[in-house]
């Protein structure tokens, strides 16, 4: 993914400057709170939800299980229609493929529809090296590259801003990119969109090419779609003389009618809509093949891999695949909240990125190690997900992946993965508390050694067990564990029983039967 | 009707006031309490931070302590989850890996027999009041693997609204989680630390005396904010105040109205 993620720390320490941000987390929790709630309510009017979550996850698991096939009938189908097929394997060449395009054309500047695909391949920068402006025209996208940001949402790039620091981006901004903001810009919504359409109206009349994404491919027909709420897409889509989409493999869907269960799902799930306000597709040239001058006369598809292949080799992990980049998972994500996107070092924040990432790059680097580590496991990401992608479930594959290693696919070979660094003590505690959880009796000496030191409880720990009592205290420690109770309980009972047996007259020391280590006295009742 | 107790390695070492209360109340109710002692930890500590071959020796000793047995009860949302969702995976990924012969089987055999507190007392045993006392203002928190991977429902608040005496009030906020997360509270400190600390504010905001949940992990993360803050309320394990009555009250809470 892009070169600006690189070297990002692990997921722990970049979360702990988020965390400290009061602005950022009251940004964050209230944007997330609106869409959560929202969307809850876009949700429940729909009857039969479970269904089109049912529908959805079954269309996109049979396309991955058939992609080659489908991903054939695609080609073919564009081709037919116009457009021109390239494959790029990874990030490097899409770059160098859609560089080339637009170098071909002339062009030195191009408009750009809000994708992740290309967010994630840093083609802005590839662009950019290459001496190419590449102009974000989605708002929120505007904002970010105007404020030499990173985006921290899949939806809403620029979550983390507020309405005041947008207006100060604007002002100082706008007019090293063209049209400058307005004198005496203020921060109503209204004021700043207004900014920001007049800014953007002399780039789309200007620009000669177009890159996009696509939200999904249609292997029948060769139709891409993009779904937007602000129509400038549709400007960038329509206006400009060459257009250019950049697609991850696994946008594709079999059939034109399986459509119909994503026209519902993705809008409700992202921005709580019924439907989104600009739903634009396209299939190659239309039947004019841009002879009209209506549409753009060249219209190139490149299909990216980067990685997906590789994830599509893993049964547990593919399901990551199934993904619409709808975002309702961060936006439930308690994690999210209070991390900020930033965290995640990728494109990809949330729940979502934290299984696509590792799996995408590989767990090799510290923050793709951590990420896995991202989650309290709580299930809310499954809960919303559309497609049902069990996140908790990817997650901890992952996890073993980083602490255990095994077989993995990178570049098309199965190869086998050390553990990653770093986790030799965290081993060790884990083996040592195994061994002492798989013997009852030891378990119960360490229990007693427990309660006999709770007097000496520390305020503070030591060590890892630090990290615990920095904001917490530790629990009070009981006099006796369970099991020593129960089994005093027991001996009590059995010495009652012994008297009420011998009756009142005679006086005999209990029946005391001899202790049997723990592990073989009768579990059957 | 018999039941065997799993009451798991926490609450065996740290909280053993709430596996007593968990006898208490069954036997009021009726049924007949074994504890098997060579059960142990159910290996979520380990599965969960991905030590999954280190959790199957856990999974071969609890389902082999609870052979046998009709009904495994188990005061903790979170080592029912583990067991009813996990189980026959680790089982069955040991076995294609060569290891633990017999430990699918096993697991599974043990997956439905295995119910968290309140599904045995509203489920199995059909009571939603449990003859309890205690006269004091509540909010629950519905633990997430108790909330969406068991999918408790309404079963705990029934419980406790039906309890003599017992004031509950709503948590806003309720379903989201507490940021314990086992490991998490360790790995990721300052985001665990920020989300307790939202959850205790909640609790605080209702004026309840106790925060109540179903899961003490999370309630010793949650207890831990709280009396490190100094602040008014108290967490306390579900099973406590349905276990106490006016004669046997939760010791610790006899004087406070």
């Amino acid at each position: 993914m892009t070169g600006t993620h690189l070297g990002m720390p692990a997921f722990p320490e970049a979360a702990r400057e988020a965390v400290r941000d009061e602005v950022l987390r009251a940004n964050l929790r209230h944007a997330t709170h609106t869409i959560r709630d929202k969307r809850a309510r876009a949700v429940a009017e729909l009857e039969d939800w479970d269904r089109l979550r049912a529908a959805g996850k079954a269309v996109k698991d049979h396309t991955l299980a058939h992609l080659d096939r489908y991903l054939l009938q695609l080609e073919a189908s564009v081709t037919a229609a116009g457009g021109t097929v390239h494959w790029a394997a990874d990030a490097d060449e899409a770059n160098r493929i859609v560089t080339e395009l637009v170098l071909a054309t002339g062009e030195k500047e191009v408009v750009k529809v809000k994708s992740m695909a290309t967010q994630e391949i840093g083609l802005n920068e590839a662009l950019e090296a290459a001496g190419i402006a590449a102009y974000e025209t989605d708002l929120a996208e505007l904002i970010v590259q105007l404020g030499h940001d990173r985006p921290s949402h899949i939806l809403v790039p620029a979550i983390h801003r507020n309405r005041g620091e947008i207006r100060d981006v604007f002002a100082a901004e706008m007019g090293g990119w063209g049209r400058p903001a307005p004198e005496g810009l203020g921060d109503d919504p209204r004021e700043l969109a207004e900014a920001a359409r007049l800014h953007l109206r002399e780039k789309f009349l200007r620009a000669k090419v177009a890159v996009s994404g696509a939200n999904f491919m249609v292997a029948e027909t060769g139709t891409l779609v993009v779904f937007e709420s602000e129509g400038n897409g549709r400007m960038c889509l329509t206006l400009p003389e060459t257009l250019i989409s950049v697609v991850g493999i696994e946008k594709v869907v079999p059939t034109f009618r399986d459509l119909e269960i994503f026209l519902q799902t993705l809008p409700r799930s992202s921005t709580a809509e019924r439907m989104n306000l600009y739903t634009t597709m396209w299939t190659g040239l239309g039947p004019s093949k841009g002879a009209d001058g209506d549409g753009p006369s060249a219209f190139h598809l490149v299909l990216l891999d980067n990685g997906r292949t590789d994830t599509l080799a893993d049964e547990v992990g593919r399901q990551a695949l199934r993904c619409i980049r709808c975002s309702a998972c961060l936006n439930v994500c308690p994690v999210y909240e209070r991390a900020g996107g930033h965290a995640y070092g990728s494109v990809y924040p949330g729940p979502i990125g934290a299984i696509l990432s590792p799996q995408l790059r590989g767990t090799g680097s510290e923050i793709d190690a951590t990420l896995p580590y991202a989650s309290t496991l709580c299930g809310a990401c499954y809960e919303v997900c559309p497609v049902a992608i069990d996140i908790p479930e990817v997650l901890l594959h992952l996890r073993e992946r980083v602490v255990q290693g095994g077989p993995v696919t990178r570049e098309g070979i199965r190869v086998r993965i050390r553990p990653a660094d770093g986790h030799t003590a965290e081993r060790a505690a884990m083996r040592a508390a195994r061994i002492l959880l798989d013997h009852p009796g030891a378990l119960r000496a360490g229990e007693r050694l427990l309660a006999r030191a709770r007097r000496l409880r520390p305020r503070r720990l030591p060590g890892p067990g630090r990290a615990w009592t920095d904001s917490r205290e530790l629990p009070e420690l009981p006099e006796h564990s369970f099991r020593d109770w129960w089994a005093q309980r027991e001996k009590a009972g059995r010495e009652k029983a012994g008297r009420e047996k011998a009756g009142p007259a005679k006086v005999e020391p209990a029946k005391v039967e001899p202790a049997k280590p723990e592990h073989e006295k009768g579990a059957r009742p | 009707m018999r039941a065997a107790l799993f009451v798991t390695c926490v609450n065996d070492a740290i909280y053993p006031r709430t596996g007593i209360a968990v006898v208490r109340l069954l036997e009021r109710l009726g049924v007949t309490v074994d504890f098997p002692a060579a059960q142990s930890c159910c290996g979520q500590p380990q599965y969960n931070t991905g030590y999954r071959r280190e959790a199957e020796p856990l999974v071969r000793r609890t389902a082999e302590a609870f052979a046998g047995y009709e009904y495994v009860v188990t005061p903790s949302g979170s080592c029912a989850a583990m067991i009813r969702s996990h189980y026959t995976r680790i089982g069955r990924a040991a076995e294609a890996e060569g290891r633990g012969p017999g430990l699918a089987a096993l697991a599974e055999g043990l997956v439905p027999r295995v119910y968290e507190l309140t599904e045995f007392l509203v489920d199995v045993l059909g009571v939603t009041d449990v003859g309890a006392y205690f006269p004091h203002t509540v909010t629950y928190h519905p633990s997430c693997h108790g909330l969406r991977t068991l999918g408790l429902g309404y079963r705990p608040r029934r419980l406790l609204a039906a309890v003599r005496g017992l004031e509950l009030r709503e948590l806003p906020g309720a379903e989201e989680c507490c940021g314990f997360g086992g490991t998490f509270a360790v790995k990721n400190p300052d985001v665990s630390a920020a989300m307790g600390t939202d959850k205790t504010a909640h609790a605080v905001s209702t004026g309840a005396e106790v925060l109540c949940g179903a899961d003490n992990s999370c309630l010793a993360h949650l207890d831990g904010i709280l009396r490190r803050q100094g602040a008014p309320l108290r967490a306390l394990h579900l099973a406590e105040i349905l276990a106490a009555t006016e004669e046997e009250p939760v010791q610790g809470f006899e004087g406070l109205v």
